[in-house]
């Protein structure tokens, strides 16, 4: 009997716990989508959602003074290139790592762990120097490959670990039976990639998407800048104007919340196999 | 034995090598060597050279100054403040992060209503970029008109200026940090629950176990690699810390919540100092280096210990 009641008040004081975390994880996307809501003027609390006269204009003058839209097309633009170069590059790079284990290569494969934790403002001076030199500043060909390079060590890892775990007779068949390199990498072994590739598009997706510490110094034309930089721009410059900065951070959210929505499987499954090194 | 057999028959290949053949499949890594040797390895190097002098960042001159800038940073009390912060930003997220997170995780491998939805909605930060983050958590925290000064003054209290005072403001990056990322640390702890084999629960239960000391025994050293895994992440996550920083409070009140990868902006771009800035891009990369390398050492000694 006591040993019932206690149970139910332990699963009481779990569902409790999880109900005060998940509020507090919606509040800023509540608070924002009141604001964005209302008009400048309207001083009435944040708490309250103006149920009676919506308006939009925030939305607009977020479009039009905060060159939103400009910004999402850029940030599309970039992270869709990226994430299919970080693939293909990746996938191909992984291949003799994971196949031809000479010291050489075994040396590089841990390098390329290593690369990961080089934190990207303590090489910023270097690259923008770099950058600048090679005419790459405000360029999407230049921050393409900057994005390339910082997320590709996560992307080897991970097509590298997936390949050691698929097995090599299958490749070992399709030799005697005549295939050439080209034929044995493209007809055999990339079709069976698909599985880690969701992992990687995710990853790399959702990080470019979000990218600021490096954009934001190496995109700094308003017609170049992606969202951001766009949003920590427009939200120092309007800083008087929360209601439009609100409008501007949840229009940069729907593309992500759409994405996730639909793919919300891929993404946690995603998370795992990138967290578990 | 092998000395009779010739070492490469035709069609037979030495063990561990590739159907692809020889060393030429390497080729398939020079892409990617490539990049980084461009645009990781290079400027990394650079930045040590630059470092070591007090170059302005566009001039045409520099000259070497030795250790000077290494000695500037460890007499200069914003660089020691700032260093300080960055540890508060690394070690308070890591800690906030693992002790929610493993909560949450306990929480939600249980058989209860709703869990999908709860954890869709605890990871949903994780995928908004921190600038969004801070946006929006600016909305609760501002003074005039802020969220949660309408609660203060509600309940009869006077404004707040959350974020004009550095230690309060400090505390709020850290919140705001961890609560957008414990969504990494709850998923990998589940991960690692959900490998646990059942059986080591039911044979305890059987033998009299606790909740509690089948959690104490059994559940935290099954979850040692879920723990190595979650708190690297997180702690180098927070070392590195710049998104939320720059748009929550813009390194002040002053200097006094810069992390050093926001202050290194500071350094480069309005200070034109970029041999002190490559210096401090230096010290944040051994920083990082040395608790990641520590970290993994503590973490798989007690692995060890435990097996």
């Amino acid at each position: 009997m006591t040993s019932s009641l206690s149970r139910k008040g332990a699963a009481a004081a779990v569902g409790v716990f999880l109900i005060i975390v998940v509020i507090v994880q919606l509040l800023p996307f509540y608070v924002s989508l009141t604001s964005s809501l209302k008009e400048r003027t309207d001083r009435s609390s944040q708490w309250v959602f103006p149920v009676a006269d919506i308006f939009f204009g925030n939305f607009q003058s977020a479009i039009e003074d905060g060159n939103i839209l400009r910004a999402i097309g850029n940030s599309a633009i970039i992270t869709v290139i990226s994430t299919v170069l970080v693939c293909v590059i990746g996938a191909l790079a992984a291949y003799p790592l994971a196949r031809r284990l000479t010291t050489f290569n075994t040396g590089i494969t841990l390098a390329n762990l290593g690369l990961i934790m080089i934190p990207p403002l303590s090489i910023l001076v270097p690259l923008y120097t770099l950058l600048n030199q090679m005419q790459a500043l405000n360029t999407y060909w230049g921050i393409i490959l900057v994005m390339v390079t910082t997320q590709l060590p996560l992307s080897i890892f991970l097509y590298t670990a997936f390949m050691r775990s698929l097995p090599i007779s299958v490749e070992e068949a399709a030799t005697v039976d005549g295939a050439n390199r080209l034929q044995l990498l493209f007809g055999i072994v990339f079709p069976m990639l698909k599985p880690v590739t969701a992992t990687v598009v995710i990853l790399t997706g959702v990080a470019v998407w979000n990218e600021f510490a490096l954009s934001g110094y190496i995109l700094t034309r308003p017609e170049m800048q992606t969202i951001a930089p766009a949003i920590a721009s427009f939200f120092s410059v309007q800083s008087s104007n929360l209601p439009a900065a609100s409008a501007a951070s949840l229009l940069a959210v729907i593309p992500v919340l759409v994405a996730y929505l639909f793919l919300q499987r891929y993404f946690i499954k995603g998370m795992v196999a990138g967290a578990e090194k | 034995m092998s000395t009779i057999v010739p070492r490469r028959l035709p069609g037979r290949r030495r063990k561990g090598s590739t159907p692809l053949g020889g060393a030429s499949i390497n080729l398939l890594y020079v892409p990617a060597l490539a990049l980084f040797a461009v645009f990781t390895i290079y400027p990394l190097v650079n930045g040590v050279a630059l470092s070591f002098t007090n170059w302005n960042g566009y001039s045409a001159e520099r000259s070497g100054v030795g250790l000077d800038n290494y000695f500037r940073l460890f007499s200069d009390d914003t660089f020691r403040l700032v260093l300080v912060n960055t540890f508060i930003y690394g070690i308070g997220s890591t800690i906030i992060q693992q002790v929610l997170g493993l909560g949450l995780a306990v929480a939600l491998d249980l058989k209860i209503r709703g869990r999908n939805i709860a954890r869709a909605i605890i990871y949903l930060p994780v995928l908004v970029s921190p600038v969004v983050m801070g946006t929006m958590y600016y909305l609760l925290f501002q003074y005039n008109n802020g969220a949660f000064n309408d609660i203060v003054i509600a309940l009869g209290g006077e404004r707040v200026a959350w974020l004009s005072d550095s230690s309060a403001a400090i505390a709020i990056v850290v919140v705001v940090n961890s609560l957008q990322f414990v969504g990494i640390s709850m998923i990998i702890y589940l991960a690692g629950l959900q490998s646990i084999p059942g059986e080591l629960y039911e044979a305890s239960s059987i033998d009299g176990a606790t909740a509690f000391s089948q959690f104490r025994f059994i559940s935290i050293p099954m979850l040692q690699p879920a723990f190595a895994t979650s708190i690297v992440l997180n702690l180098i996550g927070g070392l590195k810390l710049f998104d939320v920083i720059q748009v929550l409070t813009g390194g002040g009140p002053g200097y006094s919540t810069n992390s050093v990868s926001t202050l290194i902006g500071v350094a480069y771009f309005d200070n034109q100092s970029a041999g002190y800035a490559s210096a401090m891009g230096v010290v944040l990369f051994i920083v990082i280096v040395i608790f990641t390398l520590a970290l993994n050492t503590l973490l798989n000694r007690r692995r060890l210990d435990q097996a």
